[in-house]
């Protein structure tokens, strides 16, 4: 009996949980904006890379404390995802759905490039370094626990925003209905900017903690960013609630794939198995 | 008379990216825009270096070997696409998907394919002889040019035979109205496998060309979503509805990366890459037909 | 119209009734004349912007958010700043006119049925406290018991003081409601008076109510 509890698979459930949650806070982001506008930031991962790099920048050349440097992040991730609708997107809006994903998979390009142009190809690290948290035989690393934490907060912020408040509501309200947000006085406009502002907000809170336990590099998206599309698309493109459980899911697929072979064999058997669930339900988990 | 090696170099990826580029349009330009085709490139690369390297096969088996294996995939993942309708969104992030797949396979199986420091094909031009074909090496560019430059020609002739034959006007008809389309007798599944797998098929020679030329492979260079992307920005770039579009929009891409170096030196890395993107943005909101498509519009208008 | 007004505009399919209404709105853009609200030109006035005016439509086939709930439907009605503050009552004030709503406050107005979301609707509507209110073709596609309730209804808010323009179908019901009618064939008004003249014109009579 005791062979089949063996507690480093214990630590591999759990470490799959803390990665779940912050995958949970990534797919957060991507869904609100499809969900809203119908548009889906291929670029996502890149605004985060951004985010790290100005924690980075801040903290390491400038000696902001790292909070503020955080703080500070977040808001410039919001401008830029204010700032990528304004410019980039709206005028798109009307044009084929595959116009819009190639002009964010442009920002992509031009995002990396910029990125590699301003900060060269090296790793660079934020040069925090938190303790491992052990518990038992098994261990954590406290940036991941953290991570953890931040990510359920801003979950659970999201949540109340979006079922308490007018602004949250009007933006559920406007991916249900988009012709008559007017009639209520709402003006689709600016809820669009206001939500690009808030993925963004999302995707910043993601880079402070993604910062925290890698290097940023200018290709740096390319290692989260599709898996946060897979994890938007299994749980059905959209929906807030599909991506949470998708996210979960999938976390678990890499932890103990990660945990049973090599690291990268978890994330093959992860995207294997969202491409056999696309063709069982292709609209994912909770989509319509 | 005798060209330098460099500018030979430059046409010779000219022609081999204007390939590639030609063959992703060729579904491209039909509605099915695949965000994966960095898959069948990989696969093509991977298996005649991998066979040639472990295995001692000749490329002349391992073509129809990663041939196959292209096939296989282009139609396990094509089939349910077409058949369930994933279109759209949904369809460029499950070819999304794809094309990680093949880069994680590879990177997972790095003690046979160097992971991501990327593998070299054993060379088999040594003592000087310039010519190994059964090794499919040569060392003077004057050869790869002719062989690339055949099948860049070929490329266009496959891209004008779907273009002309009935199929493609079958095929316009179910890139924009399925329901239609099936209900006139349209057989929409067969047919949009069909210039898939077409177009799966010239996509992996290009790998294998690829591979062949550079001698060198690694993921990140032939497979995962910066490929697959840099295909479909190329594509489009020059304009994929027009048949020497893909090809223009290689020019470009290589001739602004030229340009730029010689302007800049290497003092700035990554100048190319950062005007390229900024230009691809603009590009898909202001000239969604790309550089030629654009040109030739402006021709007809002005001829009118 | 006059403030307290009722007024219906009826006519056959394809009049343009739905048009009138949506222009005023906004949600449309007229193309020739003027719209003056409270003696003040509504054209340059963005259309988020009318309700904020007190001008709150009830569009064609209620066009609910369905996976909100009732309440939250309400809560829409009262997006603008200053219908905010006045939420609580007039939530109670619609609860007050319609009671089903009040059971139903916590379920998705998808499920509702027809007659319920027509209310629910209006509810919203009135939500913003408006000093016009537009309905588009209230008994459209409700059953013939429920219409009757939907009439009810509408005497009802009539009968409360608020200016009501009515688009309808159903022109018999509909001119036993209303003060004023306007009857409008491709696009133009061929006929107006009060409601009783229009019921008992001979063209209306023959065309429209088969007698």
């Amino acid at each position: 009996m005791s062979e089949l509890f063996d507690i480093y698979l214990l630590e591999a459930v759990l470490n799959g949980l803390l990665l779940g949650g912050l995958f949970a806070l990534l797919s957060l982001g991507l869904n609100l904006i499809f969900g809203v506008i119908d548009v889906v930031w291929i670029c996502y991962a890149e605004l985060i890379m951004c985010g790290m790099y100005a924690v980075y920048w801040l903290h390491v050349q400038y000696h902001w404390p790292v909070l503020a440097a955080m703080a500070a992040a977040i808001v410039l991730v919001a401008a830029l995802g204010a700032a990528l609708h304004q410019f980039v997107i709206r005028p798109v809006l009307s044009a084929e759905p595959i116009n819009q994903l190639l002009v964010t998979g442009g920002v992509l390009f031009f995002l990396q490039a910029a990125a590699t142009l301003a900060f060269g190809i090296d790793f660079r690290n934020v040069g925090i370094s938190l303790p491992s948290v052990h518990v038992g035989e098994m261990s954590f690393s406290a940036a991941r626990l953290l991570a953890f934490g931040a990510a359920a907060g801003g979950v659970a912020v999201m949540y109340f925003f979006l079922k308490r408040t007018y602004l949250g509501t009007a933006i559920r309200a406007i991916s249900q209905d988009r012709a008559i947000m007017p009639l209520m006085g709402v003006s689709a406009g600016r809820i669009f900017l206001t939500t690009s502002a808030l993925g963004g907000a999302l995707a910043g809170l993601a880079a402070c903690l993604l910062v925290l336990q890698y290097d940023v590099h200018p290709a740096i998206g390319l290692s989260f960013g599709p898996i946060t599309f897979l994890i938007c698309v299994l749980g059905g493109l959209g929906s807030l609630v599909g991506g949470f459980i998708a996210a979960f899911v999938l976390a678990q697929f890499i932890s103990i794939g990660g945990f049973f072979f090599a690291a990268e064999w978890g994330y093959f058997i992860a995207f294997v198995f969202f491409i056999v669930v696309m063709f069982i339900r292709p609209q994912g988990i909770l989509g319509k | 008379m005798s060209i330098g090696n460099y500018p030979l170099h430059l046409m010779i990826l000219v022609l081999l990216w204007g390939y590639i580029y030609t063959s992703w349009s060729v579904m491209g330009r039909l509605g099915m825009v695949s965000f994966g085709h960095g898959a069948f490139m990989g696969i093509g690369a991977y298996t005649v270096v991998m066979l040639w390297n472990h295995f001692g096969l000749t490329p002349w088996i391992g073509i129809p070997v990663a041939f196959a294996a292209t096939a296989a995939v282009a139609f396990v993942i094509g089939y349910p696409c077409f058949r369930f309708k994933i279109v759209g969104h949904y369809f460029a992030l499950v070819t999304l998907a794809l094309s990680e797949v093949a880069r994680l396979l590879i990177v997972a199986l790095r003690d046979y394919t160097g992971g991501s420091l990327g593998a070299t094909p054993v060379t088999a031009l040594s003592g000087g002889s310039g010519v190994a074909l059964g090794a499919l090496q040569f060392e003077s560019k004057s050869v790869w040019l002719v062989i690339v430059a055949a099948f860049w020609l070929g490329g266009l002739w496959v891209w004008r035979a779907v273009d002309r034959s009935m199929g493609r006007l079958a095929l316009q008809a179910i890139s924009e109205e399925e329901e239609a389309a099936a209900s006139v007798g349209i057989p929409v599944t067969a047919a949009k496998l069909r210039v898939t797998l077409i177009s799966a098929l010239m996509t992996c020679a290009g790998g294998i060309l690829y591979a062949q030329y550079q001698l060198y492979v690694n993921p990140d260079a032939v497979s995962g979503i910066a490929i697959s992307l840099q295909m479909v920005f190329g594509a489009i770039a020059g304009g994929m509805f027009v048949m020497l579009g893909p090809t223009v929009g290689a020019a470009f891409t290589l001739l602004l990366a030229e340009g730029l170096r010689l302007a800049f030196g290497n003092k700035y890395p990554a100048l190319d890459s950062t005007i390229y993107g900024a230009l691809l943005v603009l590009f898909i909101i202001y000239m969604p037909k790309g550089i030629l498509g654009a040109a030739l519009s402006a021709f007809k208008g002005r001829g009118r | 119209m006059r403030a307290g007004e009722a007024v219906a505009v009826i006519g056959p399919n394809g009049a343009g009734k739905t048009t009138l209404l949506r222009a005023i709105s906004k949600l449309v853009a007229p193309s020739g004349g003027e719209i003056a609200f409270e003696n003040e030109s509504l054209r340059n006035v963005p259309a988020h912007q009318i309700v904020s005016r007190g001008i709150a439509h009830v569009p064609e086939n209620r066009r609910l958010f369905p996976r909100l709930t009732v309440e939250e439907n309400l809560k829409m009605g009262a997006y603008p700043v200053a219908s905010r503050k006045k939420f609580p009552e007039r939530l109670e004030q619609v609860f007050g006119l319609f009671p089903r709503l009040k059971e139903r406050r916590r379920q998705a107005a998808g499920t509702l049925s027809g007659g319920e979301q027509q209310m629910c609707a209006i509810g919203r509507a009135l939500m913003s406290g408006p000093k016009l209110l537009l309905l588009d073709e209230p008994s459209a596609g409700l059953a013939p018991v429920v219409v009757q309730s939907i009439f009810e209804l509408m005497r009802r808010i009539c009968a409360e003081g608020y200016t009501v323009l009515i688009v309808e179908q159903n022109i018999r019901q509909v001119l036993k409601v209303v003060q004023r009618a306007y009857l409008l064939e491709a696009g133009r008004i061929v006929l107006s008076g009060s409601a009783a003249e229009l019921t008992a014109s001979p063209q209306i009579q023959k065309t429209y109510l088969g007698l």
